[in-house]
């Protein structure tokens, strides 16, 4: 059992650091485009990670409801579709509307 | 698939839902597995041709060429965090961003939508626009390298294309 709450431990915390690099990355990249860069990948993963924690958590600890641990696998599943296509959609709209990237030199915006 | 290929589509897409409906539910009783097949054969009626395409041929193949393809592009979205953690968290930020254009012999909507979710979930790069008719994508990078992995090497095409038999 100790095996099991170091595993999901790391996991959670893998994914807390993932999260908190994307949000770091949200406030010092220098424009809109770069900061979808680093929220779009960082919160996939992140959100993975720390569901996965919870997955393990569930499987080990209440094994009575095996359906949830499958539920949560099929959550990680519609992030890793939903997000990239989300992140897509806004930078498409962003480039659509005419948003200048930001490039080497320039002032942040 | 020309005779049939509505009934198969509908039947699809019924055990497709119906799995998703026992999963969700979690009960066994008559009475939810009734009310299930009920509402899953009123959608599969009316909305077959949205899950599954006519034109779905070798659908297996792809799928279990898909499922190859996975482990890969999971492998990648690590790559692609730690490249990002590493760009947002040196003091100099080593970004340069520009870009890019490229056409793709890709032409079916699930191999554009996998190239373009892909390349999104990849390091440093991020899809704009996709034009499906030339098979043409416009790609925002966050710096060369990465805009060099789809120019040149190109691999990530390549792995599309094989899953989808696209070349």
């Amino acid at each position: 059992m100790l095996l099991v709450h170091i595993l999901v431990t790391l996991f959670l915390a893998a994914g807390i650091f993932f999260m908190l690099v994307g949000t770091i990355g949200l406030l010092r990249f220098p424009d809109f485009y770069t900061r979808l860069h680093a929220t779009g990948k960082c919160d996939t993963l992140g959100g993975g990670l720390i569901i996965i924690g919870l997955l393990i958590y569930h499987f080990f600890h209440y094994a009575g409801t095996p359906l949830v641990p499958i539920k949560l696998l099929f959550l990680i599943m519609f992030i890793f579709i939903a997000n990239p296509t989300a992140t897509h959609a806004i930078m498409k709209a962003a480039y659509q509307t005419g948003l200048k990237p930001w490039r080497l030199g320039e002032k942040r915006q | 698939m020309k005779r049939g290929g509505k009934g198969f589509g509908m039947l699809v897409t019924f055990g497709i839902m119906f799995l998703f409906w026992i999963l969700l539910s979690g009960m066994f009783d008559a009475f939810h597995l009734i009310s299930g097949i009920l509402s899953c054969a009123i959608v599969a009626l009316l909305s077959h041709d949205l899950l599954v395409k006519s034109k779905s041929d070798k659908m297996l193949l792809k799928s279990f060429r898909l499922l190859l393809y996975v482990p890969w592009e999971l492998w990648q979205i690590v790559l692609a965090n730690i490249d990002v953690a590493y760009r947002v968290l040196h003091p100099k930020m080593p970004i340069d961003p520009l870009i890019i254009e490229f056409e793709t012999s890709l032409r079916g909507d699930f191999a554009l939508v996998t190239l373009a979710n892909s390349i999104t979930l990849t390091p440093g790069t991020i899809t704009i626009l996709v034009e499906p008719e030339r098979g043409k994508f416009w790609v925002h990078a966050i710096a060369k390298e990465p805009a060099d992995a789809l120019l040149v090497d190109q691999t990530m095409q390549k792995k599309v294309a094989d899953v989808y038999m696209e070349w």
